[in-house]
């Protein structure tokens, strides 16, 4: 009885979530599933259903090569996004006075829309950008140049600035919450500061560490303004095509299709990732 | 010579002195206490020592060789923390293994010198034992052993008993003291329970505001204080203002006030007291005598604990009652006796 009284009361506290979650995310997920074994006829849907479109999606060797890309940008965007935050975060953890300052600091480029954000990059980045024009005024460089705009490059610097904060934040957490005292014992028992990172500090921060790049990963494998806009030909990656199939081409059961299976595939390597990096953890002793 | 000997050292955080000119010698395989109340600096010495914290001035020398430049990490010391510190992440065997690893040994070997220390903290078969699933008493061990199977110079103990209850702290006491005689390491044990460190060590030293007020063996600390402080903290005492008339040979002449004129040893009195000091006369609840005749007061309260019992009793005359300590007296009035011997005398410090 108690035991039902409890579990009523743990319903009743998510029952608020499981409303939202249920009609904002179950019931479209559910509407694409069945779009995308709708069959297409003309621009509209026809009456029968069809395995067709995960035929072409896993069949066409241009669609292969956009996942494949989504998923190593993506990948390389995590790599130098957890790389780079790290080291701030641990010195807000560890050696500043003002960490409120710092992490305030850290979240100020946040207070702009993620828009003006990717047009910032493109100004940095252009033609007649600011990188450009600097080098040029230092007469480093004689002509513009065209490597640092529309190419994977500058889909992973924007990528990268844009979600550092996602980074620095889950790591800054669990770095902050090592016990000093374990940092102590380490140098007490002949760790050098080199050692006493990688067998304590760096284990210990895993959770955060894991964390960040599944917060990036996940979001950045999707999405479509970046590359959209600071891609060009060779930066695109699957989102747009999938905003193609529904706003471009009208053919919604191909999106549908796209859709779901790359996030079939970010669902399989987030957990890949997580579970080997959780081994890895283990290892260290 | 003295095998970890502390000279002169001296440690502020901006402020006051935590550590004022503090000196120290202990010798090899002692057991050496630094006991103090919270905040007198002792644990601050004891994080100099183990080099977490750098002296302002003077020297730390651990068997010959100045410690003062040397990181923490290449210091002969090793560490029992008070929050025990046991890495989460690692189990017990790793726990103990950790400071080890560095010393590449064969397998068995390191297998061998954890499981031996396993044995010496009773924690055998324990080694699979994930750390979070480890009692009060288990963590304990556990941080005792990953600091001694390094085999230090010195083993460096900040409040190890403090987290456990009292029935765990006695028993770990009695274990403590075994463990040291049997490894033969020395000891040094920061702690505020004088009973732990009367109990457990060779010589303690009583730190007080940032300095070392004496350092003896457990008997001659409580029998013989040095001042009051001293004397306060270890024990109960009962003390008397009193004036010195004259010092006499082997004898010396106080004027008590209310307990009249009195000869006691001159060996009783405190180094440096000379005739018409203004004294401190101190004695021991359980050094004061009901007697048939003698200083007149009034039971004003008794606690009975068994073999003993504790009486607070009232002078005419004095305002805090006089502590006695000893077997069940006619009731009401009575008469207390202050046997001469008994009493010390400590200076007034100014």
């Amino acid at each position: 009885m108690a035991d039902n009284g409890r579990n009523a009361e743990g319903y009743g506290l998510l029952a608020p979530t499981l409303v939202v979650m249920g009609l904002a995310l179950a019931a479209p997920l559910a509407l694409m599933a069945i779009t995308s074994l709708k069959d297409q006829s003309g621009i509209g849907f026809g009456q029968g259903w069809t395995l067709d479109e995960y035929g072409a999606v896993l069949g066409r060797a241009s669609y292969r090569l956009l996942f494949l890309r989504s998923v190593a940008i993506s990948a390389v965007v995590t790599l130098v996004t957890v790389a780079l935050a790290y080291p701030m975060a641990y010195f807000v953890a560890f050696h500043a006075r003002r960490k409120f300052f710092w992490l305030v600091a850290l979240t100020i480029p946040f207070w702009t829309s993620y828009l003006l954000r990717v047009f910032a990059w493109k100004i940095i980045l252009g033609f007649n950008g600011v990188i450009n024009s600097g080098l040029m005024r230092l007469h480093l460089i004689d002509q513009p140049l065209g490597v640092l705009l529309y190419n994977p490059f500058a889909v992973v610097v924007t990528l990268a600035h844009a979600w550092a904060a996602f980074a620095i934040l889950p790591i800054y957490v669990s770095l902050e919450k090592i016990d000093r005292s374990l940092l102590e014992a380490a140098s007490d028992l002949g760790d050098s500061a080199l050692r006493r990172f990688l067998r304590i500090t760096l284990p210990l921060s895993m959770p955060g560490v894991i964390g960040a790049a599944v917060l990036i990963f996940v979001p950045t494998t999707g999405d479509f303004v970046t590359p959209s806009l600071v891609g060009g030909p060779a930066g695109t990656m699957i989102a747009n095509l999938i905003e193609v199939q529904f706003n471009g081409v009208g053919n919604w059961p191909l999106g549908a299709a796209l859709s779901l299976v790359s996030m079939a595939m970010v669902a399989v390597i987030a957990g890949l990732f997580v579970a080997s990096a959780r081994a890895a953890a283990k290892a260290v002793r | 010579m003295s095998f970890l000997s502390v000279s002169h050292v001296s440690k502020s955080f901006g402020g006051p002195p935590v550590v004022n000119d503090v000196s120290l010698e202990v010798m090899r395989g002692e057991f050496f206490a630094l006991l103090g109340p919270s905040g007198c600096g002792k644990t601050t010495l004891l994080r100099m020592i183990a080099g977490f914290e750098t002296p302002d001035s003077g020297a730390i020398v651990i068997d010959g060789e100045p410690m003062n430049t040397v990181p923490p990490h290449l210091r002969p010391t090793n560490m029992v923390f008070q929050s025990y510190a046991i890495f989460p992440h690692l189990n017990v065997f790793d726990n103990i293994a950790y400071g080890l690893r560095k010393l590449k040994l064969s397998k068995d070997r390191l297998r061998a010198r954890v499981e031996s220390m396993l044995a010496t903290v009773r924690l055998e078969g324990l080694g699979n034992r994930a750390s979070d699933q480890l009692s009060g008493g288990q963590r304990q061990r556990v941080a005792l052993a990953r600091a001694l199977v390094r085999e230090p110079k010195v083993l460096l103990l900040d409040e190890p008993l403090g987290a456990l209850d009292k029935r765990l702290r006695e028993t770990m006491q009695v274990e403590l003291r075994a463990i040291q005689r049997k490894v033969g390491i020395t000891f040094l044990l920061v702690t505020h329970d004088q009973e732990e460190a009367l109990s457990l060590s060779d010589r303690v030293a009583v730190m007080h505001q940032g300095r070392i007020l004496q350092v003896a063996d457990p008997r001659t600390l409580y029998e013989r204080p040095n001042c009051r402080e001293v004397a306060d903290f270890i024990g109960e005492m009962n003390f008397f203002h009193a004036t010195v008339r004259e010092i006499a040979g082997a004898g010396a002449t106080v004027n008590a006030g209310l307990l009249g004129l009195i000869t006691l040893p001159a060996a009783n009195l405190a180094p440096g007291i000379k005739p018409d000091d203004h004294i401190l006369l101190a004695i021991r609840p359980e050094h004061v005598r009901f007697a048939a005749s003698g200083v007149a007061g009034d039971i004003a309260a008794s606690t009975f604990l068994g073999e003993r019992s504790h009486f607070h009793v009232r002078i005419p005359g004095r305002s805090e009652p006089v502590f006695v300590s000893g077997n069940a007296p006619p009731s009401g009035a009575v008469h207390l006796e202050f046997p001469p011997e008994k009493l010390i005398g400590l200076p007034i410090a100014d």
